[in-house]
């Protein structure tokens, strides 16, 4: 196979603009959103109460038992359905944030759980109430648990934006898509795209080393 | 010797896991300034009756006293007057407990600070001078996790005395530690108790119960069996079954 170098040339920066613009935001915007609705759900999950805990176990299991791809077209295509009309980069943030969000609220409550019983003891021993145990005490060490874990979901969630471009956002795939189209030399053009989304990935591994290094210093 | 005002007065307690009852009518009192050593073999509800003080466990039945603030655990919950009780006493607990992601200092008036809402200046002054007193002034800003277990239960006490407790509860102190380092922590505890503290102690060193409580306290199958003076419980107990404890303890092969 002769490699056309032009074309690898020519489709570098629109690739790599796609990912500035579309794959890098999409996935840090979803990945905080998903964040925050997993701290809620895990904190569900935890509770006592079954009216909490029930919905918390049904949204994860939703999420976790569903195609990623589906959860994302039965949003593009549903909500028209009920009368809520979005661009596709809510659409996208939205699908990608629920989808986020169940697999990470199970890495946030293994990581609460994984405190040990004698940090609720002694916050309780000081007169702490349950929230601020939970704020001062449980989800700072908890954090440190789950960064190996949910740094793997976020690099899942960059590699998974790729399916955006089904619903029209112009991330780095879509983009890729479209110069292939063109010049109908596929192979090329999704290689290429493909050792972009592991470059990234391999700054955030480098990233996760760094950030696992300096929490650790601080731990022990 | 019992005034007639006790600091602590345990009346009735009960406390039972499904058919498993751990206390089974505790009734205990301790004077101020007075040191109480608990013992027992494991499961006789020592640490129960500990914690029960302190909010950790919720008796079935019973009340429980410590100053002005009275709990009757049999009536509907009452949560302000648990919260109130709760607050009059402090615990070091066996495996100290300290928390991992502040420093020492931070732990010392992480309480007295964001609970009690003391100015900060304050307890930060107060907390150095406490912790000077175990001989960790140098270490306020190490983590606990650098500490020896000897240190790090040193910082559990200096964390329980920061919220100036009524009552100090002990929960083994030192039974988690490698035995050359129980010394120092059973030398601080043994300060308190001369400067006055009024002290709750679960323990199995029956020599230090001997050298520091005033009365030791004899429990067995969630009930108390004896109460008397250390020498005298520990040297010529009233009833058997503390007779075979001790010398178990004393003689363990």
């Amino acid at each position: 196979m002769d490699l056309d170098y032009e074309l690898l040339r020519r489709a570098f920066w629109p690739l790599v603009k796609g990912a500035l613009l579309g794959t890098i935001p999409l996935s840090l915007i979803s990945f905080a959103l998903g964040l925050t609705i997993a701290i809620v759900v895990a904190l569900m999950r935890i509770s006592r109460h079954r009216w909490l805990s029930g919905p918390g176990r049904a949204y994860v299991s939703i999420v976790r038992g569903t195609p990623l791809l589906v959860q994302l077209l039965v949003i593009f295509y549903g909500l028209p359905e009920v009368g809520v009309t979005l661009d596709p980069w809510p659409t996208a943030i939205l699908a990608f944030s629920f989808n986020v969000g169940g697999y990470a609220a199970e890495i946030v409550r293994a990581a609460i759980l994984s405190v040990p019983r004698g940090q609720w003891e002694a916050a309780h021993m000081i007169g702490m109430t349950r929230s601020t145990t939970l704020r001062r005490i449980i989800l700072p060490q908890a954090a440190r648990v789950s960064v190996p874990p949910l740094s793997n979901t976020f690099i899942s969630l960059v590699k998974d934006t790729s399916l955006a471009s089904l619903v029209l956002v112009g991330e780095m795939f879509r983009r890729g898509q479209e110069i292939a189209s063109q010049s109908s030399q596929f192979l090329v053009v999704y290689i290429e795209a493909a050792a972009i989304y592991w470059a990234i990935c391999l700054l955030l591994s480098a990233g996760q080393s760094r950030l696992e290094k300096r929490l650790e210093r601080h731990a022990v | 010797m019992p005034s007639e005002d006790p600091l602590l007065e345990v009346a009735g307690l009960h406390k039972a896991y499904g058919d498993h009852v751990v206390l089974d009518g505790v009734d205990l009192s301790v004077d101020a300034g007075q040191v109480v050593a608990l013992i027992g073999p494991s499961g006789s509800g020592k640490t129960t009756v500990l914690r029960s003080l302190n909010g950790l466990e919720r008796p079935d039945g019973g009340t429980v006293r410590i100053g002005e603030v009275a709990v009757d655990f049999g009536a509907r919950q009452d949560r302000a007057a648990e919260d109130r009780l709760r607050r009059q006493s402090a615990m070091v607990f066996q495996q100290h407990n300290l928390f991992p992601h502040l420093t020492v200092l931070q732990n010392v008036i992480e309480g007295p600070v964001r609970v009690q809402g003391r100015p900060r200046d304050e307890a930060v002054a107060e907390a150095r001078a406490l912790l000077d007193r175990v001989g960790l002034a140098a270490r306020e800003d190490a983590s606990p996790l650098r500490l020896s277990g000897g240190q790090q239960q040193r910082v559990g006490i200096v964390r329980a005395l920061a919220l100036r407790p009524r009552l100090l509860l002990f929960d083994e102190p030192t039974s988690a530690l490698d035995p050359e380092l129980v010394g120092e922590v059973l030398g601080v505890i043994k300060e308190l108790a001369q400067q006055g503290w009024t002290m709750l102690i679960v323990t199995h060193e029956l020599a230090f119960a001997r050298d520091v409580a005033d009365d030791v306290v004899f429990l067995d199958g969630g009930r108390i069996v004896e109460r008397g003076p250390a020498g005298v419980v520990l040297r010529e107990p009233r009833e058997e079954r503390t007779r075979q404890f001790v010398e178990r303890l004393l003689r363990p092969f």
